[in-house]
């Protein structure tokens, strides 16, 4: 599904990331881990489109359509409500029988309460559940998520690896994570950036 | 085509309800336009002609839609939101769109107030002024909104827009000025259409490398 070979990437002078290799298959769990600074949101970034390489050679065998993306950001906005923000996303990704998806995800990541008030007034926890509706929303083929337990409480951590195990047999993940340990049982190879 | 338009108005809808909650945006257009027709109505001196406060009418319409356009993508700098715009599979020119009439809107609004505002403290409102205001906006909002999303990315984008947009929006006040002045009103709105269509065409294509790597 991505085949990268000798990626590389700069920002002026600065080298953020360099000769990195990897596949991933369309069954694979990729994890990506390194310390800060090491490139992994940049990475991620390349592989969704967000980013070109500078150098090397990366080939994502997707459409952008079939991508779900969970950045460090929410990537909604704070003046709609979390109906209002997925029902945006669920149509410009033509998502079939919109609104049953959309009630469902929020019901089983525990946002079904406050699906009418503004993501503006939720918290960090609350906000990184709405994300990963928004990234889930069109059940992509290929979940590219940036440090998905950021902020979440131990009711969050439990939904979502219970969303991640019911995907694992439908879609391929790319995971940057600084806590490996915890998705160590689905990975199925890791890539360590220095 | 149908799936377009319906992203387009997607878009643009949520323009609207965001700046009905915010009310960031419309509220300092309109106050922008009726201080500066106030202020240009003590600065111009009494025997002054009404041609020249014509041009001040240009002025005022070109600052309050820069005005407009630099808050033209703040929601989707805060959280990253572009990114998530930019990653659906709909086409990206449908964001520019989408935006660009969220931003016609506002700018026809402020000018809905402005116009009575200008009969008012200097002469009337004439139906060539008129066409030419309504050709000159959508030339301003086609242009403006691709600028404003070039300026977006930047982190000088309070400096560039200006800098990027003013000598742009030049053959648009001469257009606009042309036609609500001089006895040529068809030459300088057939001017101002040809400047639309254009910069319209232009931006409509290029919107997806503004917003992309």
């Amino acid at each position: 599904m991505i085949r990268a070979r000798g990626l590389e990437k700069r920002y002026g002078d600065s080298r953020v990331l360099r000769g990195v290799d990897f596949e991933l298959p369309r069954d694979g769990f990729l994890i990506v881990t390194g310390p800060n600074g090491s490139g992994k949101t940049t990475l991620l970034r390349l592989c969704v489109g967000l980013a070109a390489p500078t150098a090397g050679e990366l080939e994502v065998k997707l459409e952008r359509g079939r991508i779900g993306y969970l950045a460090h950001d929410s990537l909604v906005y704070r003046e709609l409500t979390a109906l209002e923000n997925l029902d945006l996303y669920g149509r410009l990704y033509r998502v079939p029988e919109r609104r049953e998806r959309i009630g469902m995800l929020l019901e089983r990541f525990g946002l079904w309460d406050a699906r009418l008030t503004r993501a503006g007034s939720y918290s960090h926890g609350m906000l990184q559940r709405l994300a990963l509706c928004r990234a889930f929303l069109h059940d992509p083929d290929l979940l590219v998520l940036d440090e998905p337990y950021s902020a979440l409480d131990d009711e969050g951590v439990v939904l979502l690896e219970r969303e991640l195990a019911d995907r694992r047999a439908t879609a391929a993940f790319l995971v940057a994570t600084h806590d490996p340990e915890r998705l160590r049982m689905q990975a199925t190879a890791q890539l360590s950036l220095a | 085509m149908t799936a377009y338009l319906a992203d387009v108005r997607a878009l643009a809808h949520k323009d609207l309800v965001l700046e009905l909650r915010a009310r960031d945006t419309l509220p300092a257009m309109l106050l922008f336009v009726l201080s500066t027709l106030v202020v240009f109505h003590f600065v111009l001196p009494a025997d002054s002609s009404a041609l020249a406060a014509k041009g001040l009418l240009w002025v005022a319409i070109v600052f309050t839609a820069l005005l407009g356009l630099s808050r033209a993508f703040a929601a989707e700098r805060e959280q990253g939101v572009i990114d998530g715009l930019v990653l659906a599979p709909s086409d990206r020119s449908a964001i520019w769109l989408g935006k660009a009439i969220a931003i016609l809107a506002f700018l026809g609004l402020a000018e809905v107030v402005a116009l009575p505002a200008f009969a008012v403290f200097f002469s009337g409102i004439d139906g060539p002024t008129v066409a030419a205001v309504a050709l000159a906006d959508l030339g301003i909002c086609a242009v403006g909104t691709l600028l404003a999303g070039m300026a977006a990315a930047s982190r000088a984008r309070e400096l560039l827009l200006p800098l990027l947009f003013l000598p742009l929006a030049i053959p648009i006040v001469v257009g606009g000025v042309g036609a609500s002045v001089s006895s040529h009103t068809t030459k300088y709105l057939g001017f101002l259409a040809l400047y639309d269509a254009v910069f319209a065409l232009l931006a409509w294509a290029s919107f997806e490398y503004v917003v992309t790597e």
